[in-house]
């Protein structure tokens, strides 16, 4: 078994090595098989492990060897394979493995796919270890890691400056949030002197509720998870982050990376249940973060840029349900959305693919049956994440939903407006690509193929579960048994033992109308959507409010005309003005004035005796005074 | 007895170099002496580990000759500085190819300067220590004044005067502990024995913190700094950067510490914010230093402010990743000059902005570069992030808000190397990036021994936490 955990690092490891470093001398076909193999293998592993897991009911702890250790601080480097982290091994291995196949096809005329194949490797290897380490030292090397990888994949191509911007920005966005992650980490070790993640929530599960330090504990770790997931107010860099080839979206800006926020709260979940005000700020943040991607995502004409900001919608629903003490309800969604962002992004890598590299949805339409097969899986991927049932999203949707409604009727709607978002902005990007009309910008610029099957098994494979996925779990009204919080029930065991029970659950007719109402609401947006999108003749220019949306809030003008300018004029002020002028003047003065001086004092070495004589005279008369005097 | 060989083979070697007999083969000679001497640092260092007291040490009875005991001695401490200078002289002779404008002397200087360095770094009595310490401003004082750029004469001659001004302090600081020692003597034992009522210590704090705050530099006595390693030849600036400002952060730890505990306990006078102002203030401005010399001037006055406030922090966590980050930091910046190097030969200039596409000719080299670069922002699994983290968390602990502002480097850092490292590599070719060549096999080595070592201090910094962890107490 240990063997086995260790195994996992060490074949992406060795993949990323490999490939790295015989980049110049390996066939460009035989990288992609290389590092698909590798992280094929590591799915056979994950599946072991996960079976061992829900067999044995126990937890494995492995350790490696001691990384950080003198005097009273001892930091071990070991592993942890518990419910959870097979439940991420899954999805990161699965989805991975998928999407490097899906690579081999779409990255195939790129003159550095090795390199390519060995960033994505060295992902999976960070990813890992993210999800594996068992302190929060070894989670937040994992962090910085994956930051790293996903800092190589979004400047990939990079001649282009504006690719290189995207990836500067996301790792400088991200290291703001690892900041708060380090202090979190700092309070952590010097409150309980280990950093253990079992240990700390043994001895924290001892404090009281609302506790000083827990809270500002909690606050600092979801400050770290703002960064990654993508909330408010360090979101902007996910949109961006679209500058990278799609299947690197796909993977680290939809299914894996962008989730580690999600993880890392669920990982601490005693800690943040013991912190109310934090848990109420997540729900804050979340919800407006769900709020503004949703409407943001409607506005905007870029393919990817529609998906980016589906995933940042998507990201602030999962912290709603965290804020709302959903743990399980949170995973739950974070797999099922694993599964069908992934497809839309791979779906809409082959729409990409199949026009030659245009993004743009005013310059596509009618694609239905030029690609029926990215046609159907895209739209498996729309109704999925809709939330219709019986596909997956419907049922991970309806536990958040659930929970929302539990907290209060507001918050219920609330929560639920956000998810109808979903549907408007889903369905206004499959009307406009596959059903309107193709209009007269549409020029592609060789005829439209659809993508070759290493690229459409993929997808089929993710096709499948998105349909199938969500059957784990079948809403309380169905079904007694409740697989997949059941499945978590060990890791969540204390946090909800922590928090007092809903004194009453929904009633059976509330219930009801949390199933139906949105039913019919999809069915009408639905509708909607089509009458507005496919029919009209343009795509209409923005005005008032909805130019605000379509210029996404003007975030990145305001982080720049606070933070990029100032701090870019303070950089030449400190250097010209500061530095030249008055440090190194002020110290060149003390040079000169010695030297003016000098050449004054010079005048007094006359060579003259007598003179000397006088001075001397004087020199001891005066020191004679001054001894009378003190 | 193999401390005194440390000492002697590089003096030994450098006055043969002196009498400019080895012609031709000066570079070569050098490059030999200094790896037999890294050998031998090899050697001490493993003598040391299984050493039973953790100690090597050495007397000098020479009391019928000069009237003084000259003793020598390493610790952890002194081990890792050793081992940094003897690690990165090789390199630094080795990067040098510039052979014919660059005679025999200029090694002589190199070598002349490794045993002054070492003799700083394992002296353990007072006169001993000064004197090195002079010595060894003086071949890099010679080697920018003779081979340096445009106004080398001005700039090495106010780089001069001000590190002399600091030293001046510290001889009559010096001076004066020596009076209050009983009986009379200059070693650092007797020197660590005084306990120094906290009024005597203030003014001896001022004097040290002097010398080191000019020799580190420390903000704001670092106006020598940025244009002295600009006019510098590259191989002067390393040293500089490399381990001569190692110097300084030697002498908090052995003099500052022990004697003014007091000071260090209260907070270091206003000292603390003074150096995080200037952390700060260093990455500010190399966010937008055109030239890339300067740059790593001002990047390396924002680290080495961290390593001092972590020296200061009066916290073990603190004071220990401070040291390791000494040794990280020597390593980090000389690949960083390296790196500098690479381009400057090839390119002809250092303007950044002027720079740009190198990666698309010369992959290898952006690798090279790329970790050299993620050293310096401390990613995890190197070499400064188990120095920085171990500081932070000192500092955190000492003193909250310290820590916190201290910790915004960790972005600021992340801002000024990537937005560099994407103008000089990434984006389209520029006319003096054209030709562009990747490197050699030969340039491939000298950045070897620094890669092992990110990679290794970065994944098991254990043994030398350990190690260290003797002295610190």
């Amino acid at each position: 078994m240990q063997l086995i955990s260790i195994l996992l690092l060490v074949f992406p490891l060795l993949g990323f090595l490999t490939i790295g470093l015989l980049q110049k001398q390996m066939n460009r076909n035989l990288s992609g098989i290389l590092a698909s193999v590798a992280i094929f293998i590591n799915f056979c592993l994950s599946a072991f492990l996960f079976g061992y897991v829900i067999s044995s009911n126990q937890v494995l702890e492995v350790p490696l060897f001691d990384w950080i250790k003198f005097a009273d601080i001892s930091i071990p480097f070991a592993l942890t394979i518990d419910r959870l982290s097979a439940l991420m091994l899954m999805i990161v291995n699965g989805v991975g493995l998928l999407i490097h196949i899906y690579s081999i096809g779409y990255m195939k005329e790129d003159e550095s796919v090795n390199r390519f194949f060995a960033y994505l490797n060295l992902f999976i290897f960070f990813m890992l270890i993210l999800v594996l380490g068992s302190d929060y030292l070894m989670l937040f090397i994992g962090w910085e890691g994956v930051g790293l990888s996903s800092y190589l994949l979004i400047g990939f191509w990079f001649k282009d400056h504006a690719n290189n911007n995207a990836a500067k920005k996301a790792f400088i966005m991200n290291r703001i949030g690892d900041l708060g992650f380090l202090l979190g980490i700092f309070i952590l070790f010097s409150t309980f002197k280990t950093l253990s993640i079992i240990d700390i929530a043994d001895k924290a599960s001892m404090m009281h509720s609302g506790d000083m330090t827990l809270t500002i504990v909690t606050l600092c770790l979801f400050v770290g998870a703002m960064g990654k997931s993508a909330q408010i107010p360090l979101f902007t860099w996910l949109p961006d982050a679209m500058a990278g080839p799609t299947p690197v979206s796909a993977l680290i800006h939809a299914a894996t990376m962008v989730t580690a926020g999600i993880y890392l709260i669920a990982r601490s979940s005693v800690l943040f249940v013991l912190s109310p005000l934090t848990m109420n700020v997540i729900l804050v943040v979340g919800a407006v973060t769900a709020l503004v991607g949703g409407l943001i995502a409607i506005y905007q004409n870029d393919i990817k840029k529609i998906l980016a900001y589906s995933t940042v919608s998507q990201l602030g629903f999962l912290f709603m349900a965290l804020g709302l003490g959903s743990f399980s309800g949170a995973m739950f969604h974070l797999t099922t959305h694993a599964f069908f962002k992934a497809l839309l992004f791979l779906a809409a890598g082959s729409v990409i693919h199949a026009l030659s590299g245009e993004q743009d949805i005013r310059k596509m339409g009618g694609l239905r049956s030029k690609i029926p097969f990215t046609f159907a899986l895209f739209i498996v991927g729309t109704i999925a994440i809709s939330g219709i049932p019986p596909f997956a999203g419907f049922f991970s949707k309806e536990v958040i939903l659930t929970a929302a409604f539990e907290h209060g009727t507001a918050m219920g709607v609330f929560a639920t407006c956000i998810s109808l978002l979903t549907t408007i902005y889903m369905f206004r990007l499959l009307f406009v690509v596959f059903f309107k009309p193709a209009g007269k910008d549409f020029k592609p610029a060789h005829s439209v193929h659809e993508s070759p099957k290493v690229m459409l098994y993929p997808m089929a494979v993710l096709a499948i579960l998105s349909t199938l996925a969500g059957f784990v779990q079948l809403p309380k009204l169905f079904s007694e048994t409740q697989g997949f919080d059941n499945y978590l029930a060990p890791i969540f065991a204390t946090a909800n033992g922590l928090v007092a029970a809903p004194e009453h659950g929904l009633s059976v007719q509330t219930e009801w109308l949390i199933f139906i109402l949105p039913l019919c609401v999809i069915a009408l947006l639905v509708f909607y959507s089509y009458q507005r999108f496919v029919n009209a003749k343009e795509l209409t220019p923005a005005t008032g409010i909805e130019k605000v949306l379509a210029d996404k809030f003007y975030f990145d003008e305001i982080y720049d005309f606070l933070f990029v300018k100032p701090i870019g004029f303070l950089s030449d002020f400190f250097r010209q003005a500061v530095d030249q002028t008055i440090i190194n003047g002020f110290v060149n003065a003390i040079g000169n004035g010695t030297l003016f001086a000098g050449k004054r004092l010079r005048r007094l070495q006359t060579g003259n005796v007598g003179f000397y004589l006088v001075i001397m005279v004087f020199s001891v008369i005066a020191i004679l005074f001054f001894n009378i005097i003190l | 007895m193999i401390i005194v060989l440390l000492l002697v083979l590089p003096l030994l070697a450098s006055l043969l170099l002196f009498t400019g007999k080895l012609g031709k083969h000066s570079r070569d000679f050098a490059l030999i002496a200094s790896l037999v001497e890294f050998a031998v640092a090899l050697v001490a260092g493993y003598a040391f580990t299984f050493a039973d007291n953790k100690i090597l040490n050495l007397s000098l009875n020479l009391k019928q000759l000069l009237d003084i005991d000259i003793i020598i001695y390493i610790d952890s401490i002194s081990l890792m500085m050793v081992m940094l200078t003897s690690l990165l002289i090789p390199i630094i002779i080795a990067s040098n190819n510039n052979r014919e404008v660059r005679n025999h002397n200029f090694y002589a200087l190199i070598l002349l300067m490794q045993m002054a360095l070492i003799g700083v770094f394992t002296a353990s009595e007072m006169i001993l220590f000064y004197i090195f310490w002079e010595l060894a401003l003086m071949p890099v004082f010679l080697i920018t004044a003779i081979w340096g750029g445009e106004d080398r004469k001005r700039i090495s001659v106010k780089f001069l005067i001000y590190t002399v001004v600091g030293s001046f302090a510290m001889l009559i600081a010096i001076l004066y502990l020596y009076t209050l020692t009983s009986p009379h003597s200059f070693s650092f034992e007797s020197f660590y024995q005084l306990k120094l009522p906290y009024s005597v210590q203030v003014p001896v704090f001022l004097a040290f913190f002097l010398a080191f705050a000019i020799k580190i530099p420390l903000f704001p006595f670092h106006s020598w700094q940025a244009e002295t390693y600009n006019v510098s030849p590259v191989q002067g600036s390393m040293f500089m950067a490399g381990i001569m400002l190692k110097m300084g952060l030697y002498g908090i730890i052995r003099f500052i510490l022990p004697i003014c505990p007091d000071v260090v306990a209260g907070g270091s006078l206003i000292f603390l914010p003074l150096i995080l102002f200037g952390v700060i203030y260093g990455a500010i401005i190399a966010i937008r230093q055109p030239k890339l010399k300067k740059m790593i001037a001002f990047v390396s006055l924002s680290h080495v402010g961290i390593i001092a406030l972590g020296l200061l922090s009066n916290n073990q966590y603190g004071i220990e990743g401070a040291i390791l980050q000494m040794f990280s930091h020597g390593v980090n910046v000389v690949g960083f000059f390296l790196c500098y190097q690479m381009i400057v030969i090839r390119t002809g200039t250092d303007i950044i902005s002027d720079l740009g596409g190198i990666a698309s000719s010369a992959p290898r080299f952006a690798t090279i570069f790329l970790i050299i670069v993620l050293a310096n922002v401390a990613l995890p699994f190197t070499n400064s992030f188990v120095g920085e983290f171990l500081i932070l968390l000192g500092l955190f602990q000492s003193n909250v808000y310290i820590g916190v502002i201290a910790g915004l480097t960790i972005i600021l850092g992340a801002v000024y190397m990537l937005k560099m490292y994407q103008q000089v590599m990434y984006g389209p070719q520029t006319i003096a990036t054209q030709k562009f060549a990747d490197l050699t096999t030969g340039e491939i080595m000298l950045f070897v021994p620094i890669i092992i070592c990110i990679f290794w201090v970065g994944i098991s910094p254990s043994f030398v936490l350990q190690l260290l962890q003797s002295a610190v107490n």
